[in-house]
């Protein structure tokens, strides 16, 4: 499979979905991403398996980082800024409120598009925008993979 | 004598440590158990699975499974770093991919929380196939202790603030 190809199938189709099938990971966590009026909407769906708590009950810290780091890669898929599937390089996250057991949305802002690297600031929030319950950075590699190190 | 004494404080814990784990949903889902605790760290394994996969082409783990699989052991290193043990909450986490994990490999995560104060415990945590000393991702994080003692071995809690 030429993921590449798929993913460029999908966005003149304009079919969000299909991009989200091809990696399993973002099924698993259950999210999807659409075109809102604030700009590429991600949302992460509500379900049990997303539980890191039980007791309060909160979502998993780990998940809501996932969730953030799949919206910045769909993000650059998206907007047709790379030609290779993106590699994350560092992650930063940090958690301002908890993970309410409901949706979760988030919206990604890039900074600075390279040829080599984008750097990429996403916020995740709930119920209300204005209350976000976390701010991430990340760096993604996006030249095609060259030696042994990193290739993918 | 002593010997017997510190093997049973060490089995004690890390049943404690993997009752922990298995009580984490997420976590529970993918299959992350702790395999071995110790004052101050605990090593955790992900087996490889399909569910996991962020570049199907190549079968490469995606990058969030490591985010997932840190923030869970390093949360589980400073609680049982924490004497008694006690609620902790996620404050920040820096990740660093120094190069792909190797396609359909389990990963194993080790984090040592190695700075406890009044409020904050600093946790380093390194993630690797075979090595520890050949890790694919590290991390550093810092987490909230709790205003609530004694409740220890749950993660997440945090205060509305």
């Amino acid at each position: 499979m030429d993921l590449m190809q798929e993913v460029a199938r999908a966005r003149e189709a304009n079919d969000h979905a299909r991009v989200v099938e091809l990696i399993p990971y973002a099924r698993t966590l259950n999210m999807d991403f659409y075109d809102a009026p604030e700009g590429l909407m991600f949302r992460l769906r509500y379900q049990d398996a997303n539980i890191g708590n039980p007791n309060v009950p909160a979502l998993h810290g780990g998940v809501i980082g996932a969730f953030m780091e799949h919206a910045g890669i769909f993000h650059i898929l998206w907007h047709n800024e790379s030609s290779v599937l993106p590699r994350v390089i560092d992650f930063s996250i940090d958690y301002l409120r908890p993970g309410r057991p409901e949706d979760t949305f988030a919206l990604c802002r890039v900074w600075r598009q390279g040829k080599r690297v984008a750097n990429v600031a996403v916020e995740a929030w709930q119920s209300d925008p204005d209350k976000p319950i976390a701010t991430a950075r990340a760096h993604f590699l996006l030249s095609p993979p060259a030696g042994d190190s990193r290739e993918g | 004598m002593a010997k017997r004494q510190t093997d049973l404080a060490h089995r004690r814990k890390l049943v404690l440590a993997q009752e922990f784990f298995r009580r984490i949903p997420h976590g529970e889902s993918i299959g992350m158990a702790a395999v071995d605790v110790g004052d101050d760290f605990v090593v955790s394994r992900l087996p490889y699975s399909g569910a996991l996969v962020g570049n199907p082409a190549t079968g490469h783990l995606h990058g969030g499974v490591v985010t997932t699989m840190i923030d869970q052991t390093s949360g589980a290193a400073a609680v049982a770093t924490l004497d008694p043990p006690e609620v902790v909450a996620t404050l920040d986490m820096r990740i660093d991919h120094l190069r792909a994990a190797a396609p359909g490999r389990d990963i194993l995560a080790k984090a040592q929380c190695y700075k406890i104060t009044g409020n904050i415990a600093f946790v380093r945590c390194v993630v690797y196939e075979d090595d520890e000393r050949e890790p694919f991702a590290t991390s550093m994080s810092t987490f909230m202790r709790s205003t609530v003692p004694g409740r220890g071995m749950v993660e997440g809690a945090r205060e509305e603030r």
